[in-house]
């Protein structure tokens, strides 16, 4: 194996991917009259669980009433059926790209225990940034934003905001 | 006019999933191409050494925004088909601030996670674990925050409309301060890159 041709790919120059990604949201729009979204995946899929797990306590709660009245199960929910194509489509470019590798991304000052803490915590964190914010980098940020959405924009600039506000604080996790 | 076609009946309604899959790989790939799978890189945006982030969503929008006036204005697409999720000033504004934070303490976004997490990526599986267990505890609380969520109420509102601007000028001024962002951003990569 020389590495030559193992090593994987340089990425793709960002204005490209940019303008391949707008016209993905674009074909979501003139197609299904929706944007792209992606926090609305897992939302589903507990929704789905707790009412396997416990179906009397998601009968009070709007929260699970919402994403359960969606679809029946997550396989037919519109959002979380494209999460799945987003897992096929960067499984394929990273396929091709040889840029599949099993490894944790991490800062070279932090061990990958703490690495992996930190992700589970920003997952949850995130979870509730959605929800609260009525969506997520691809639902609001990107679909809100090319639809001149105001609150989208709002959003948006205060995601970098919250972004650049924390990340003196988080040094050591990264660099 | 006759898109958008799942909703004009031009595509029997039967064939939505499809096409929900279908856009969801176009998604990931161009993710995964622009090296979104990396938090690393994706958080590079945060500390000014690889811009990416910024470069490739806003040529993204601007792509987007382009699309939907050119279309919509040809006759082909009605815009009034694609609903716009609600303005909330207060909740989206401290969405997107804890959202911000998020995406340095997890290195990803949710839809990026997922890229991670399918191209091997160990803490992008571990973070769409927290983001299953953060949706169970956000749901367990929600009817506490819910009033807080549903606060300062505006409704569908854009931009054009809220400050009475000409959609085209409001166009303009997108495409205009995207071109000045990419050329700033270049400029802070040269500063701060490559160490």
């Amino acid at each position: 194996m020389s590495s030559s041709t193992t090593a994987p790919r340089p990425y793709m120059n960002p204005y490209l991917a940019g303008v391949g990604l707008g016209l993905v949201l674009l074909a979501a729009f003139v197609i299904a009259g929706r944007g792209l979204s992606a926090a609305g995946a897992p939302a589903s899929v507990v929704s789905y669980l707790v009412n396997v797990v416990a179906p009397g306590h998601t009968v009070d709660n709007p929260f699970y009433q919402k994403y359960l009245s969606r679809a029946s199960h997550p396989f037919k929910d519109w959002i979380f059926v494209e999460v799945l194509g987003v897992v096929i489509g960067g499984f394929l470019s990273g396929y091709l790209a040889r840029r599949v590798t099993r490894t944790i991304e991490r800062g070279p000052r932090i061990t990958d225990q703490g690495r992996l803490i930190l992700a589970f915590a920003g997952g949850m964190i995130m979870a509730f940034g959605a929800q609260i914010g009525r969506g997520c980098t691809s639902g609001q940020a990107l679909t809100g934003g090319s639809l001149l959405n105001l609150g989208s924009w709002a959003f948006m600039l205060s995601v970098f905001a919250g972004g650049y506000g924390v990340a003196h604080l988080l040094r050591r996790e990264w660099k | 006019m006759t898109a958008p076609f799942l909703t004009t009946g031009a595509l029997s309604p039967s064939y939505d999933l499809l096409f929900a899959i279908l856009i969801g790989i176009g998604f990931g790939f161009f993710l995964e191409r622009a090296g979104f799978g990396s938090a690393r890189k994706l958080v590079a945006q945060f500390y000014l050494t690889d811009l990416s982030v910024f470069k490739v969503m806003f040529t993204a929008i601007v792509t987007a925004m382009v699309g939907v006036i050119v279309l919509n204005r040809a006759g082909f697409l009605n815009i009034a088909e694609i609903p716009l999720v609600g303005t909330y000033v207060v909740p989206e504004i401290a969405g997107g601030l804890i959202l911000g934070a998020g995406f340095v303490v997890g290195g990803y976004c949710p839809g990026t996670s997922v890229v991670a997490a399918a191209t091997g990526k160990v803490d992008g599986m571990v973070y769409v674990g927290g983001l299953l267990a953060g949706m169970f505890v956000y749901a367990e609380l929600s009817p506490l925050l819910t009033p807080f969520v549903n606060s300062t109420d505006l409704g569908q509102l854009t931009i054009p409309q809220y400050f009475n601007l000409p959609v085209l000028g409001v166009a303009a001024a997108v495409v205009a301060m995207a071109i000045g962002g990419f050329y700033g951003a270049t400029m802070l990569e040269r500063k701060f890159g490559n160490r």
